[in-house]
């Protein structure tokens, strides 16, 4: 790879690779993303490449691992190009079907294509798939193209032109203007609109000044920007080698979290490869505009996705947020004027760049502008991510692309924005997403997760759940978030332990408000939101818990027992064997009985009993139904009762 | 540097650019609670018992006065129904770690904060930081330190440097609101082994 | 450890203080756990007190000061994982190997940790071990999975 000194000679560069290859030359497109990795890809990527070279189609044929299409529900995710066959859940031993049938022959293997749950369709073609089919996939379209390793196929797709464009042909005030006016929000969670940050730095007084991309990502549930980074890190280098220019920065930093070791690896060959291509470094493409990156991981703490406390961070210290009364656009790294935007925040520069404001605030709402990709998980059909323009109802994300509650069971929440966030019942999923929408009933878009409960989800519990997390990852410093926190995570566990008394709501209330009229940071003032959004829609099982003892959704293992009900037990030992705490007494012909004292809780009868005969039970709320008497405990087969 | 103008409890106010609301209402001779709070060192923002109620441009909210920069044409209110409403929560959360603490205990007082409103904490340390940050930006000898995060964070000592520097010092031991950061030295000096070589001198 | 690679490593992040995370990073993923005279050299040789390292190595969770089994446990406690029975699952790999989150046992054979997201939330509950993910985890078949670790 040689450097490239102008954009002229970066186009010439392009044209150069694309007329290197065929673009009708199958490619055999795996993803290599996270998910699929622990799903096998990387054996099924190791298959084809065996295959090709097994048939001799090395020259004829392309083998590559690809950057996450999100459809990580159904993975390994393997795409034939130029055909654009989609096959999921693909395994080594399928590959030499593929190879022989599609690869050579042209012809689908049908076992391997996506079916409609509901109609029972087969869709051949990725577009075809309803969970694509009904996104827009401005940012996360082109991983499945492009091997995040090698900058030529991003170089391919149009890459790094709109930093040409930018360098040669736009000033630094144009291309904030550009921002300002697509009005791009940030897309970490807090939604501050990135051109009024830029701006913010550019003016303020003090060098140098950097730029930071906050790929911590640190709300469980959440993979988007995993996805973003790890498939397709130029764009995000693209972005922030535009943002850097426009604020007149010349120091970068890609803060990682260290439980993603792949987009460390694949950002740092990005970042090497762009060096040598001259994207990176002095004199960016012959424009004079110097421009370094540096990476950094995260040791983890979750406190780090705060942009204060990650700054920190790259200082080598532990990352207590610090106050923003002066906005760390102004003084932040090193004191100095520093713009932290998201991953995606930064991705969806280029494409602003290339495309205009006007092509991007096309999508979107008045308030909320372009696409977001959301991490659609949980107890939902199909779990992946997803990118669709805001103002997108809910129920369209959970329904129409999700594909809506496996099991038949019914849907209960969704929980958005993470820790800071709160749960939506059904009757609020008429609602868009957006910035603004959901923090009006309560919760919040946040960075984009999306988790789906269902009837079993106990909400209290959720509250519980999300109290415990942010007692672990508070930095300590302030006593409303440390000591708040503290008692109330004591509360709510108590609640879902059967020992919630009354005054224990009031009680939460008011801890709620000293958190979030004087905690440092927006971890603290968030953290009384899964309370407050789960008191506010589901105070019936609050009250259940604290006044009858009594789970509603039959999950907190305290207030529930397991049950075998002797006339629908069949003996079929199932249960018996399999249960780890060797509760259940009983035998051939013999009812199953769970002995209360030994029983963990663990649900093993519960999901092993045959569902034909359905007869382990949970109950809460009232007493076990005693054991019934020996005599009674034999089975007397209705075929022998002749 | 400039004069701000502003409000303090209905008072004008003229202070200095730079200055923080806590700096310019004790210039007036207005008080404030503070815990964490200390003239020689750098303000630190934790105990938020400092929190006043802040009207500018509109807008009423909580501010923290400490680190809170003053700006002209602000309207500051020390005390009100929320101000102290939320400063009695903060008392008594710390209540629940440092019950017989005399500052808190006077403190208590003045908010009708109920000593026994949470169940005690095993740890009394308040984590007011005086002494870690004393140590770090006055004696510049940084003996005592932070460990951990959130519910788990506590103060500890580096055996190597205390046993050196702090039986001749103990300049922290008053600043401590709890007498927490008397009992971690005591435990750092039981657990050093062999016993650290001031005691061997002093036996001399 | 041997001082020689500890100071390979303060050699290659240049000797910066602001590096110090990445530095016992690197340390941490030598050696699976931070010794006392390593963090000691560290102090010394990037002129930063011991408190900050201490209170770093004890802030951020990839860091362990005490030495780890030799398998390390992730489970999963983040909020996908968690709705799909991930304390369940905890529960029972507790129950095998004897330990908690945090702890490893006497045999030093397995180390257990909870981890807040690992971004496989379409295959929760996940499990990882010694960097492998096992995913759709249930009680029922963290037996199996742990008994092909000796």
């Amino acid at each position: 790879m040689s450097r490239i000194n102008s954009p002229d000679e970066l186009e010439k560069v392009r044209q150069e690779i694309i007329s290197r290859e065929n673009p009708n030359k199958p490619c055999i497109s795996i993803c290599a993303g996270a998910g699929c990795i622990a799903s096998g890809a990387s054996e099924v990527i190791a298959a084809f490449k065996a295959e090709i070279e097994k048939q001799g189609l090395m020259a004829e044929v392309n083998t590559k691992g690809t950057g996450c299409p999100g459809f990580c529900e159904r993975g390994p995710v393997v795409v034939i190009y130029p055909e654009e066959i989609c096959y999921l859940q693909v395994k080594p031993e399928d590959v030499p079907e593929v190879v022989s049938q599609t690869v050579r022959e042209k012809k689908v293997v049908d076992r391997l294509l996506y079916v409609d749950p509901t109609t029972g369709e087969k869709a051949t073609h990725e577009a075809d798939i309803p969970f694509y089919r009904n996104q827009e996939r401005n940012v996360i379209g082109n991983n499945i193209k492009i091997d995040p390793k090698n900058i030529d196929d991003y170089l391919v797709i149009g890459g790094y032109s709109a930093l040409a464009k930018t360098l040669s042909k736009m000033t630094a005030d144009q291309v904030l203007q550009e921002v300002k006016k697509a009005n791009l929000r940030g897309r970490g969670g807090g939604g501050f609109p990135a051109g009024t940050k830029w701006e913010g730095s550019r003016n303020a007084p003090g060098e140098p000044k950097y730029v930071i991309v906050n790929a911590d990502e640190g709300d469980p549930g959440a993979f988007m920007d995993r996805a973003v980074l790890e498939g397709n890190p130029h764009s995000v280098l693209e972005g922030l080698t535009i943002g850097a220019y426009a604020i007149g920065a010349h120091e970068g930093y890609i803060y990682v979290r260290q439980e993603y070791p792949l987009a460390v690896e694949n950002v740092t060959i990005a970042i090497q490869q762009a060096q040598e291509y001259g994207f990176l470094g002095k004199n960016i493409l012959g424009s004079g505009f110097d421009f370094v990156v540096k990476v950094h991981k995260g040791a983890g703490a979750f406190v780090c996705g705060e942009s204060t406390a990650l700054m920190t961070a790259l200082e080598g210290r532990a990352g207590e947020p610090r106050p923003k009364y002066i906005r760390s656009n102004v003084v932040g790294l090193w004191g100095k004027p520093s713009v932290l935007n998201n991953v995606e925040t930064w991705a969806n520069v280029p494409l602003i760049i290339n495309n205009g404001a006007d092509w991007f605030t096309q999508f979107g709402t008045d308030t909320s502008k372009g696409t977001k990709i959301f991490s659609l998980v949980g107890k939902i059909t199909n779990t992946g991510l997803v990118e669709v323009p805001m103002g997108t109802p809910l129920r369209d994300i959970i329904y129409k692309i999700g594909g809506g509650i496996p099991g038949g069971k019914k849907f209960k929440a969704v929980q958005t924005g993470g820790p800071s966030g709160g749960c939506l019942p059904e009757e609020l999923l008429d609602l868009p997403v957006g910035f603004d929408e959901l923090t009006k009933a309560g919760s919040m878009m946040g960075s984009g997760g999306m988790i789906v409960m269902d009837e079993d989800t106990c909400m209290v519990d959720v509250a519980r759940y999300f109290l415990e997390f942010l007692t672990e990852e508070s930095c300590g410093k302030c006593v409303p978030c440390r000591e708040g926190m503290r008692q109330m995570l004591k509360i709510l566990t108590n609640i879902t332990k059967g020992k919630g008394k009354d005054g224990d709501i009031e009680l939460l209330e008011q801890l709620s408000e000293t958190a979030i009229e004087a905690a440092l940071c927006a971890l603290g003032k968030s953290s009384p939101n899964p309370f407050l959004s789960t008191l506010q829609h589901f105070r019936e099982e609050y009250e259940a818990h604290i006044k009858e003892k009594r789970c509603p959704a039959l999950s907190c293992k305290e207030l529930i027992s397991y049950y075998i009900d002797p006339d629908k037990c069949q003996a079929c030992m199932n249960c018996l064997r399999k249960c780890p705490s060797e509760a259940i007494t009983g035998g051939k012909r013999q009812i199953h009985i769970v002995d209360q004292e030994k029983c963990t809780k663990c649900g093993t009868c519960f999901e092993v009993c045959p569902h034909r005969f359905h007869a382990v039970r949970k109950i809460s709320g009232e007493p076990v139904p005693p054991p019934i008497p020996e005599e009674a405990r034999t089975i007397v087969r209705k075929s022998k009762e002749k | 540097m400039s004069e701000i103008l502003l409000k303090i409890d209905g008072k004008e106010v003229k202070a200095k650019e730079g200055m923080t609301v806590l700096e310019a209402a004790r210039s007036a001779g207005i008080s404030i609670p503070t815990l964490c709070h200390h003239e020689k060192l750098e303000p630190y923002g934790a105990c938020r018992l400092c929190i006043v109620e802040l009207e500018s441009r509109g807008w009423t909210r909580i501010v923290v006065s400490c680190v809170y920069p003053v700006e002209k044409n602000i309207i500051v209110r020390t005390r009100s129904e929320k101000v102290d409403r939320i400063r009695k929560m903060i008392l008594e959360l710390q209540l629940a770690h440092a019950p017989d603490s005399f500052i808190l205990q006077d403190l208590a007082k003045e908010y009708g904060a109920d000593r026994d409103r949470f169940e005690k904490e095993p740890s009394f340390c308040i984590h007011c930081g005086l002494c870690v940050r004393y140590c770090a930006e006055v004696k510049k000898k940084n003996a005592v330190g932070f460990v951990d995060r959130g519910i788990k964070k506590e103060i500890s000592f580096i055996p190597e440097i205390a046993s050196k520097e702090c039986w001749n010092c103990k300049e922290c031991f008053p600043l401590c609101p709890t007498e927490a950061l008397q009992a971690a030295y005591v435990l750092m000096e039981a657990l050093i082994s062999p016993p650290p070589s001031f005691k061997r001198e002093a036996e001399k | 450890m041997d001082k020689h690679i500890i100071d390979q490593i303060i050699d290659k992040h240049n000797c910066e203080p602001s590096y110090l995370i990445q530095v016992l990073l690197d340390i941490q993923a030598e050696n699976n756990w931070l010794p006392r005279e390593a963090l000691e050299r560290v102090a010394e040789r990037l002129q930063v007190p011991m408190t900050r390292i201490q209170h770093i190595a004890t802030f951020y969770k990839a860091f362990s000061l005490v030495p780890k089994g030799r398998h390390q446990i992730h489970i999963c406690v983040g909020t996908a994982c968690h709705v799909r029975g991930a304390s369940r699952v905890l529960d029972t790999v507790q129950g095998l190997t004897g330990i908690e989150p945090g702890e490893t046992d006497l045999d030093l054979k397995f180390s257990l940790e909870t981890v807040n997201c690992l971004g496989c939330c379409a295959l929760g509950p996940v499990v990882d071990i010694d960097g492998k993910t096992h995913g759709k985890m249930a009680p029922a078949k963290t037996a199996d999975v742990l008994k092909n670790y000796d």
